[in-house]
């Protein structure tokens, strides 16, 4: 049941995703690029989303004190800005800007099939593992 | 590259996205950041793993059976293969250290008003506005 659950709202993320444009890096970018070939649609998706879930959680959250399918809510309760949180994401934004995929974007947009997809990913995937990997050596006595 | 201004598709799109966000918080409990969602089916895999995996499938499988229905996807990538391995690779690591992307803080985060949400999303936004300045009118493109 939770499997199943979590494949259909996976689906509507999906699609959801790929009508949007946000699979689609050509749009991506163009919505950042105002000096250029500027589209402004993805401030509807971002304005779209955010609203329902704002609604979403509201409602969720009002009516019960624990999920359908699991035993509690897991929501990230830190409040801390640091360099991690901040050096992170202005990483995340310069890889961004350079191939125009997000992670949320670019799952999605491998239904497509295309092979760029699959590069980024790739990539991305990698991004991910050296990360980790430097988490659990260089960065260990820091970072608890 | 032109792209077509889509405002009512981009709408419907994302509130898609939130609808699949507040039904994954009201059925799992779980924010719905694909960041997070994928660092757990890369191993060592989390322990709950097997959700991930579905919720995965099927934002892959749906734009493909989208297509196979007759709609259409517009997509075309605008950059190197270069600049796909580089921004794929920063992209990893930043979201890791950073603890999300667009659908995790910019999306479920914010929709939480959470202060270290909309502090990930204001500095990545404006990162990708730099970035994209500097390839694109500075370096003319990689």
């Amino acid at each position: 049941m939770r499997i199943f659950s979590a494949l259909l709202i996976g689906m509507i993320f999906g699609v959801g995703i790929a009508i949007s444009g946000m699979a689609n890096p050509a749009k991506v970018l163009n919505f950042f690029d105002i000096a250029g070939t500027w589209d402004p649609s993805l401030i509807f998706v971002m304005g779209g989303a955010l609203v329902t879930t704002a609604i979403g959680y509201r409602l969720v959250f009002g009516a019960r004190a624990a999920p359908l399918l699991d035993k509690s809510f897991i929501v990230p309760t830190s409040k801390v800005i640091d360099a991690r949180l901040v050096g992170g994401s202005a990483l995340f934004g310069v890889g961004w800007g350079i191939a125009g995929f997000c992670p949320g974007g670019a799952i999605p947009a491998l239904g497509l099939g295309y092979s760029q997809t699959f590069i980024f990913v790739a990539a991305m995937i990698g991004g991910i593992v050296i990360a980790r990997t430097l988490q659990m050596t260089i960065l260990k006595p820091a970072a608890a | 590259m032109e792209t077509e201004f889509t405002p009512l598709l981009s709408l419907g799109g994302g509130v898609l996205i939130g609808l699949a966000a507040t039904l994954l918080m009201a059925f799992h409990g779980r924010i719905a950041g694909m960041t997070g969602i994928l660092a757990g089916v890369i191993p060592p895999l989390s322990s709950d793993w097997p959700w991930r995996a579905a919720f995965l499938a099927g934002a892959i499988v749906a734009p493909a059976l989208y297509i196979v229905a007759g709609g259409e996807i517009p997509f075309a990538v605008p950059v190197s293969t270069f600049a796909l391995i580089l921004g794929g690779l920063i992209v990893g690591i930043g979201v890791f250290f950073g603890s999300g992307c667009t659908s995790g803080h910019g999306v479920c985060g914010m929709a939480r008003l959470s202060p270290r949400s909309i502090t990930a999303t204001i500095v990545f936004m404006l990162a990708t506005f730099v970035t994209v300045f500097v390839v694109r009118h500075v370096l003319g493109g990689i």
